[in-house]
């Protein structure tokens, strides 16, 4: 069978899985739409939340990134595992002690203040659309090479899957169909993973593979690559930093503390049964999770060495040097993946020195003495760009790993993409129609109107982020990135303060919020266009790029998470305290007895 | 508040304080500013500050969850304020 039918078969088979799921489970009340009764234990919550979490970013994209940033990389691992932690430990339990199931309600509530939910509102909207702009460029990414089209092409039919399949389900079809949607990412992600470690290093667990040396040497494979990428002029693998230390430093907090703060993750534990479930269901949460996140920074790096294998033969394992022609492949020459991806337009090639043969190096190397020999070669510039966010999906096929294999990472990939843009769709979905239009401007509308404000929201924002998707700020992670740091920078602070300060009041929750959503978007917004639209970037007007400290502005959200907790602090000292019922609220929040099982959506 | 809710919720800052502390050493510290001075040590084919950035962070983060959620429940029935 060829590889095309192959992957229609699997793809398809796996699409038949979460539809029957999702038939299966249909949602009825407004409750079950939202959070499946309450009744989800914690180890399937926890597998749920997983493939909820890993999103495009994770599984296309983030390998991808971390392969051509090496060291600096660990970023994302740690900073996309690290939440959990804070979410396990200081939000998770009193949340769901708190017995509501959005985040808006909870500031609502805790706030004693519309004007405090319609805030959490605006910042959730803000940080999910930007999240799924980034998933809508991976979901292309996929679509493209699964259809064989370009990758505008691709956002638009992801669009209208995506769309079918969150208004279709609600959460409890989402919950069961999440489980069987872990199964195959974890799948996906994994098996290629196995293979190619036992092709390069003979050690078939990748995390322990990343680690071994080379088949047939005695030379680390780590080792080995810090020394081919750095012939090529790229920076050593093992220790190049993302931007600078404190960059590196801020930009793990903002991830860390954003996952801590993104609605759709936070809403998972409403629906756990008990406080103590809350706790253990971040861990299980995380045991998936890191599975996935301790196999990547090994596809990273043997994805690189593969590319690297690929295009400039001899160089990894005869130790030819790269400058002789015959270590660089002749472009008829070259593999049938890469004719496959440059139909995508995310791979392509460019003879600038008329040689016929590939040239793939960093052409903005410092050193000197590279720039020489490149010079001397006869090089004028690299000839290959290669998109960050196709190494992963292309991993298996630059190592001639069998169809089914290759078939299956696609599958893998669109399962991520659409289970996280499912899951946003719904926070979206919940802020919008129960928070917004139920619990501020229509207090009485019908629960029949209410569903369906809900899915007129879900339509709207993958409108909105298919059309910002087609031009992103960024590759799939870096503009989840930014989503995380807006989430950062907005409601982490002011959940945090909800529940560790008795005192905080709702005129210092509102100023810190608006403060730390503010200060961010206009960094951001200074680099990237002002609501990500192209051509209207003011960077000259804040001092040129990064000019806060080197600070990059998907690392800004740890600054902004700095600003709302100072200006709340400060707001809070001037005006009035809290009643004293709301101190009590607290107080109860703190202690597991008593936790009711979550009754949001009717109690008002 | 009353003083077993006060001990409580002292107990619960306690590990917090614990938890948060060791969450920052192994990623922060260990992944990030001190990964350079680590990165003279190897571990098999790891350099080791390169191993905590890439992988070893992540291992603490799932024990250290798991190690939080039980001392939790053991303060909660300590105080007597479990579920059931």
């Amino acid at each position: 069978m060829d590889l095309q039918t192959t992957i229609y078969l699997v793809v398809g088979a796996s699409f038949a899985l979460y539809i029957g799921i999702a038939i299966w489970a249909r949602a009825g009340s407004t409750s079950e739409f939202y959070v499946a009764g309450g009744g989800v234990p914690p180890v399937m919550n926890g597998m749920a939340t997983a493939a909820d979490w890993m999103s495009a970013a994770s599984f296309i994209s983030m390998a991808g990134l971390i392969a051509n940033m090496g060291y600096g990389g660990g970023l994302f691992l740690m900073g996309w595992t690290g939440g959990y932690v804070l979410l396990a430990c200081l939000l998770a339990p009193y949340l769901r002690k708190f017995g509501k199931f959005t985040v808006p309600q909870f500031i609502g509530d805790r706030f004693y203040s519309k004007t405090a939910s319609t805030v959490a509102v605006i910042c959730l909207l803000t940080a999910s659309i930007t999240y799924i702009i980034g998933q809508m460029t991976g979901v292309g990414v996929a679509f493209s090479r699964f259809l064989g089209v370009s990758s505008e092409t691709g956002i638009y039919v992801g669009m209208g899957i995506v769309f079918m399949y969150a208004v279709f389900g609600g959460m409890k079809g989402i919950t069961y169909t999440q489980v069987a949607q872990y199964i195959v990412l974890i799948l996906a992600y994994t098996v290629p993973a196995i293979f190619i470690s036992l092709q390069l290093t003979g050690n078939p667990l990748p995390q322990l593979g990343l680690g071994s040396d080379m088949v047939g040497s005695d030379v680390s494979l780590l080792t080995k690559l810090d020394q081919v990428v750095t012939e090529l002029g790229f920076g050593k693998y093992t220790t190049t930093t993302a931007g600078s230390t404190l960059n590196m430093f801020v930009y793990t907090m903002s991830l860390m503390i954003g996952t801590a703060g993104l609605p759709h993750v936070i809403m998972r534990f409403f629906t756990v049964p008990k406080v103590s479930d809350a706790r253990i269901s971040a861990g299980w949460a995380l045991v998936f999770i890191a599975i996935l996140y301790t196999t990547a920074p090994a596809v990273a790096a043997m994805a690189k060495m593969n590319l690297i294998r690929t295009v400039n033969p001899g160089i990894v394992m005869q130790n030819a040097s790269p400058y002789n022609p015959e270590s660089q492949i002749q472009y008829e020459a070259r593999p049938d993946w890469m004719k496959r991806w440059e139909k995508t337009g995310l791979l392509k090639f460019e003879d600038k020195n008329g040689d016929g043969r590939i040239q793939y190096y960093n052409d903005k190397s410092k050193s000197e003495e590279f720039n020489a020999k490149a010079t001397e070669a006869g090089w004028k510039g690299n000839e290959l760009t290669v998109n960050a966010d196709i190494m992963v999906l292309a991993n298996p096929e630059i190592a001639l790993l069998p169809n089914w294999v290759i078939a299956l990472v696609a599958a893998g990939g669109l399962a991520a993409a659409l289970s996280t843009a499912a899951g946003l769709l719904m926070a979206i979905s919940a802020a919008v129609s129960h928070d917004l239009i139920k619990g501020v401007f229509m207090p009485d509308i019908s629960e029949k109107g209410e569903l369906m404000a809900g899915k007129i929201a879900m339509a709207v924002a993958i409108v909105i982020s298919g059309w910002l998707g087609l031009n992103p700020p960024g590759f799939a992670a870096g503009t989840v990135a930014l989503a995380f740091g807006i989430a950062a920078s907005s409601l982490f602070p002011a959940i945090m303060m909800g529940i560790f300060s008795k005192k905080m009041n709702k005129e210092g929750a509102v100023a810190g919020m608006l403060a730390g959503l503010v200060v961010t978007l206009i960094y951001v917004f200074a680099h990237k266009g002002i609501f990500f639209i192209k051509g209207t970037e003011f960077v000259d007007l804040i001092g040129g790029a990064n000019s806060f400290f080197g600070i990059t502005p998907e690392a800004f959200g740890a600054i902004g998470a700095l600003v709302n907790f100072g200006v709340a602090f400060v707001v809070d000292k001037v005006t009035k305290e809290p009643p004293e019922h709301i101190q009590h609220l607290v107080e109860s929040v703190r202690v597991p007895r008593g936790a009711k099982a979550v009754d949001g959506a009717h109690a008002h | 508040m009353d003083d077993t809710s006060a001990a409580y919720w002292r107990a619960t800052l306690g590990l917090l304080v614990k938890v948060m502390v060791i969450w920052f050493v192994v990623s922060f510290g260990a992944g990030i500013l001190f990964a350079p001075a680590l990165n003279a040590i190897s571990l098999g084919g790891y350099p080791l500050g390169f191993w905590f950035a890439h992988q070893g962070s992540i291992y603490v983060f799932v024990v250290l969850i798991f190690w939080y959620a039980k001392k939790m429940g053991d303060i909660d029935r300590q105080f007597d304020v479990h579920e059931d």
